[in-house]
């Protein structure tokens, strides 16, 4: 076997020996040396993770037996084309924040860059693993490196949102683990594939207790996704942590709606028999009122950043209504709205951390401050990703929301989804408008004193910003990727086939 | 022996959670600690209660299931991990913010009040 066979499990692998590396004492008192390695690292996970992408997108399914023992009984890394794209994404984001950090915050306390490591090492084996249980373990690293980086540089703050975070957490662990457990005492396999095709075959007294471990399964991912009525962690988690932390969660509730999408939406999806759609009932209100909610939220946020957090929720309703339309065109719409969404909220945190940094005292609230020295460019960048986040042509927040509306087809459904999708675009429109203008117009005298933002900062910003035009330039390759990957998702695998990938 | 075992479990839980609605961080990290006992009994259970059977497949007919046993090695190992971090941050809170209660600032108790003036 050649090392390109083992490309599957490199986006794991490169972020924990990094991560290793980076603890050892010669290293870790020297943060030059830690940015070098840790942005080298970071741009050799993106090369990695596009190149298994074109394999993936190439040759189909890749699929890796740890150890080399088989499925059911060995643990499968399986990169479909929805995963990859995924690890992708997590690569870029890493980046981005990598380099953003670079220019100071990571200074502000010990062990930044090997905790940002061990969370994208998390984040890929979440995406990749075909294990439902190696999945809890994969949330477990992700999740107590985000514990760590969210608390990173300390303060009352902080503290006080990081202890509802952590402990809200630490209760959903457990409710995983009992729902694993009650999947595993009626299906006997962990196995993604193995127990979509065990599911079907359940006897008439395993089918009740089956249905509520997967639905408990549906909360523990509610909580991670913030979906309604667990989303109230959220906004006071990601406006009080640091700059680039926030950015690189913009992520990590993906990681929840990913997960909702391959249990909920195919392994309990059409094809599970009696069990078939059981979430659905439940999501399509949820995602309804999950945007409703956040669109209020949006227009009661007093500072950019708690602005921003209420955006990703409503952008988690949003995702979740396409989860719940459960067709392959509404899937792939998704996707791309996925891939847009974890953009341009993550460049919105970065530069809401350098707007804060140059207004002082007022921050990023919405309120008269002295000019920021840069109004300039941040304006600019800012309008960019305004009209990117609204929604509005050219950016791909035009092209993703377009895509989801028109794959809604059913009347009854399309009843209730245009109003709020379209109604909450509105709320943006009119929140993120009053933001900028207080933000950048409502000033009073010059702030010479304001630390300016390092050419670093802006390259990470810059970084994502562009990939938001390309994402429209490239539509139709990009769209027709997200199309492959749901097609991919929805078809499912079965145990059989996954064993003959794999050899 | 399964009605005993299901009640233990359930009772272990319900004391976790009874304790967990408690909004302070101490009570908060019992109970997490019973649940993650309760929740580690459970999972031993998943695969089947079997007394006196080797835990690997044998000659034998009757064998215990071995996977469960090694979920709830690694469930045992993160529930410390996290018990840890969860008891210096309950620690952390108290020194920054000056009490234990899990939203910073303990919630106005009227009757309390009452009884002083």
């Amino acid at each position: 076997m050649s090392l390109f066979d083992h490309l599957v499990i490199f986006p794991v692998l490169i972020p924990f020996f990094i991560a290793v590396i980076l603890l050892f004492p010669s290293l870790n008192n020297a943060i030059n040396k830690q940015r070098v390695l840790a942005i080298a690292a970071n741009v050799l996970m993106v090369v990695v993770a596009f190149v298994l992408l074109f394999k993936v997108k190439q040759q189909g399914i890749q699929v890796y037996a740890l150890g080399d023992w088989s499925a059911p009984f060995g643990i499968v890394l399986v990169a479909d084309a929805f995963s990859v794209l995924m690890v992708c994404l997590s690569a870029i984001l890493g980046l981005a924040v990598t380099l953003y950090a670079s220019a100071g915050e990571d200074k502000t306390g010990a062990f930044f860059h090997p905790l940002i490591m061990f969370q994208l090492m998390g984040i890929n084996g979440a995406f990749l693993t075909g294990d439902v249980f190696n999945l809890f373990v994969f949330f477990e690293v992700l999740l107590i490196a985000s514990y760590s980086l969210m608390i990173h540089g300390g303060g009352k703050q902080k503290t006080q949102a990081n202890i509802h975070y952590v402990f809200l957490n630490l209760i959903g662990s457990s409710l995983f683990l009992f729902a694993l457990g009650t999947l595993y005492g009626t299906l006997g396999t962990l196995n993604f594939a193995d127990m979509a095709d065990r599911i079907p075959l359940l006897s008439d007294n395993e089918l009740l207790i089956t249905k509520s471990g997967a639905l408990l399964l549906l909360a523990v991912f509610g909580l991670k996704a913030a979906m309604l009525p667990l989303h109230f962690w959220l906004p006071k988690a990601y406006s009080s942590t640091s700059t680039s932390v926030a950015a690189l969660f913009a992520i990590m509730t993906k990681v929840g709606i990913y997960s909702i999408w391959r249990v909920h939406g195919v392994m309990f999806g059409d094809q599970a028999g009696e069990l078939a759609n059981i979430a659905l009932p439940w999501l399509w209100p949820i995602a309804l009122l999950t945007i409703a909610v956040g669109a209020i939220s949006v227009l009661a946020s007093q500072s950019l950043r708690v602005l921003c957090s209420n955006l990703v929720i409503v952008s988690v309703g949003t995702l979740l209504v396409t989860i719940s339309v459960n067709t392959v065109q509404a899937t792939s719409a998704g996707i791309y709205y996925l891939i847009h969404s974890t953009i341009a909220c993550a460049a919105m945190f970065l530069l809401a951390g350098l707007i804060q940094q140059q207004r002082g005292k007022a921050e990023d609230r919405f309120v008269v401050a002295r000019a920021m020295p840069q109004a300039g460019i941040l304006g600019f960048i800012f309008a960019l990703l305004a009209i990117a986040l609204i929604g509005m042509p050219p950016l791909s927040g035009f092209v993703g929301k377009a895509l989801i509306l028109q794959s809604v087809t059913n009347a009854s459904q399309a009843m209730w989804v245009f109003p709020l999708i379209l109604g909450a675009g509105l709320i943006a429109l009119i929140a993120l408008s009053r933001a900028g203008t207080s933000l950048f117009w409502r000033t009073n005298g010059e702030n010479t004193t304001a630390l300016k933002g390092h050419p670093i900062q802006y390259l990470a910003i810059g970084l994502l910003v562009v990939l938001l035009p390309l994402m429209v330039i490239f539509g139709g390759p990009v769209s027709d990727y997200a199309q492959l990957a749901a097609e991919q998702l929805k078809a499912g695998l079965t145990l059989q086939q996954l064993n003959e990938v794999a050899q | 022996m399964e009605l005993v075992y299901a009640i233990c479990v359930g009772f272990m839980t319900a004391c976790g959670i009874f304790l967990m609605l408690r909004g302070h961080t101490f009570t908060l990290v019992i109970g997490l600690t019973l649940l993650s006992y309760a929740v580690n009994l459970f999972l031993f259970a998943s695969g089947g209660l079997t007394i006196g059977a080797p835990a690997v497949l044998s000659s034998n007919e009757n064998y215990a299931d071995p996977l469960p046993q090694a979920l709830v090695l690694t469930a045992i190992v993160i529930g410390f991990a996290m018990t840890a971090f969860a008891v210096i941050l309950a620690m952390r809170g108290r020194s920054d913010l000056g009490n234990d209660h899990v939203d910073g600032t303990e919630p106005f108790d009227r009757l309390a009040a009452e009884e002083k003036s």
